[in-house]
């Protein structure tokens, strides 16, 4: 499964005074496993690009195409489309609506005709995949629930869908730390226990760097930089230009950098900090020890 | 999606029209529209065509954006014409079946059609020239007399501005709910009325929801900045009426003194 976008223009009220350009030739590809992060300023036309992947916008020009079907095509089943390619809104919990748990989540798959057992199979193993207990929560309403849990029942409404490719829209925006942990850690199972395509828009520069094998850079409706993790964030001038910053743990090691010649820049977690200063302290003591 | 929709379709502008005091305009509207339906003959009639493409010229609004007022009457308006063409009595100029179209009909019709076409035209020009909120301090100032009488002028304008700000909101809320119910696979585009209908509620629900959010967050934030109603409250902008605005009125009441005038004595 694989999502491939060619020369996409999209122009929102075209032919009013409202006009604006929100996607300028952007070409991509998504392959299959892979974990993408999108990153950009607001308003640089993340939002609107990941409605394409779906179908919900139609381009103004260029072709987005997914699993070889191309969207514009009459014969395309774009329901199908929707399936295969699940999208999670930012606030997702804002779509919530119906008087169960289970009812909500339920309601993509009853879309695909799904009933009975195989669809409160469907809806347990969703839950489950979001870290929701399926005995207690399935019968209470959505609307008591706390902010975290709500977001997760609506994830779980796309995830319910069997979708091989996710891809969510600022998933931690509005939640507290923890929350913002067990949302991010939950995707990052999605990814690797079920082999689910995941593309992560953020504009947190710690959770791509945590979690993404590449990244995707739009400024002002262009796709101005691609490549892996490390290489954009390599790029933190770049970067800085574009309104965006480099995760704090990289600027660290860039700062000491300047001070130690010898240190590494090329480090996006906690974890790899803590290794790298080690190993630079390792090598000083034993330079001093020589 | 539902981007096509305009209420308040304000379009901003320096012309005359535009500077004009909302009050003037809103009252200026009142007595055309009360003119529109006094006259009866051609010289009526023209006079209000040249007065209305004047205003028109003189807004320099785009000819589309007046037009664009026109689409949703085009129905009413051709319904209105037809059913005045057939069903007027009078001397029958042209039959077929048991349709008879009388030379009365003929005139009441395509007068009727042209009121109908000028009212809609130049009261649309209201809303594009002056903005939501001018137009609500107008009506403010306006309903002002009536308070004694207990009109809570204040708190209705008020109340049309809230509805007003936030209708593009809604709008874009809707827009985004229905996406994300789609991406569920939800459908709101087929199927009969009743599938329809029930279709709609993965919408209205988390619509009503986010709008009694939006209003407890907006009667707090008002609150936190002290509003309490219309008693003793000053504005930023004050309206004044200009010397230009007394010309427009008495040109108004001319314009209304000559329909009245064609209708007893033309």
């Amino acid at each position: 499964m694989s999502i491939r976008i060619e020369n996409l223009t999209h122009i929102y009220m075209p032919n009013t005074p409202m006009e604006s350009l929100a996607l300028d030739n952007v070409s991509l590809e998504i392959e299959d496993g892979e974990f993408v992060g999108l990153i950009g300023q607001t308003g640089s036309g993340k939002s609107t690009l990941i409605q394409h992947f779906n179908g919900l916008l139609k381009p103004t020009s260029g072709k987005v195409i997914v699993d070889g079907l191309d969207l514009a095509d009459r014969g395309t089943n774009l329901k199908e489309i929707r399936r295969r390619v699940g999208l999670v809104f930012q606030y997702p919990e804002h779509q919530l609506f119906e008087e169960t748990v289970f009812a909500d989540i339920a309601f993509g798959p009853r879309n695909m005709g799904l009933e009975g057992e195989a669809l409160e199979e469907r809806v347990r193993e969703a839950m489950e995949m979001v870290g929701l207990d399926y005995a207690t929560l399935k019968d209470r309403s959505p609307f008591d629930l706390s902010g975290g849990q709500m977001r997760r029942v609506a994830m779980a409404g796309v995830l319910a869908m069997k979708p091989k490719t996710l891809v969510l829209d600022e998933p931690t925006a509005g939640l507290d730390p923890r929350g913002r942990d067990e949302i991010l850690q939950q995707i990052k199972e999605l990814h690797q226990r079920f082999g689910m395509t995941v593309v992560l828009v953020s504009h947190s520069m710690e959770d791509v760097a945590r979690l993404v094998d590449r990244l995707l850079v739009m400024h002002r409706g262009k796709l101005v930089l691609t490549g892996t993790t490390r290489e954009v964030f390599a790029r933190a001038e770049y970067l800085r230009q574009l309104g965006l910053g480099i995760p704090q743990v990289t600027e660290l090691a860039r700062r000491l950098r300047e001070h130690c010649a010898d240190m590494r820049v090329d480090i996006l977690t906690v974890e790899e900090a803590h290794e790298a200063i080690r190993a630079f302290l390792r090598q000083k003591r034993g330079k001093v020890h020589a | 999606m539902l981007k096509d929709i305009t209420i308040g379709q304000y379009i901003p502008g320096d012309s005359i029209i535009h500077r004009l005091d909302p009050r003037t305009k809103i009252l200026a509207a009142i007595i055309f529209i009360l003119a529109l339906f006094i006259v009866t003959g051609l010289p009526g009639y023209t006079v209000m065509t040249v007065f209305s493409v004047i205003i028109i010229l003189l807004s320099r609004i785009p000819a589309r954006f007046v037009l664009r007022g026109l689409k949703p009457l085009y129905y009413i308006l051709a319904f209105t014409v037809v059913l005045n063409f057939f069903l007027t009595p009078g001397r029958v100029i042209w039959s077929w079946w048991f349709l008879r179209l009388t030379q009365e009909g003929l005139r009441q019709g395509l007068f009727m059609g042209w009121r109908l076409l000028l009212l809609v035209l130049t009261t649309s020009l209201l809303t594009l020239t002056s903005s939501p909120i001018a137009l609500t301090d107008g009506i403010e100032r306006l309903l002002n007399p009536f308070r004694r009488l207990g009109v809570p002028a204040h708190e209705l304008a008020m109340m049309m501005t809230i509805a007003l700000r936030f209708i593009p909101t809604l709008l874009e809320e809707t827009d985004k709910i229905m996406k994300a119910q789609m991406a569920r696979g939800a459908d709101f585009d087929t199927g009969n009325i009743i599938q329809r209908a029930r279709g709609m509620v993965p919408l209205l629900v988390p619509l009503f929801i986010s709008s009694f959010r939006r209003a407890d967050e907006l009667a707090m934030a008002m609150e936190a900045r002290c509003y309490r109603g219309g008693e003793g409250r000053t504005r930023l902008k004050q309206l004044k009426m200009a010397r230009r605005d007394y010309y427009t009125l008495v040109l108004m009441v001319a314009i209304l003194a000559f329909a009245v005038g064609e209708r007893l004595w033309l």
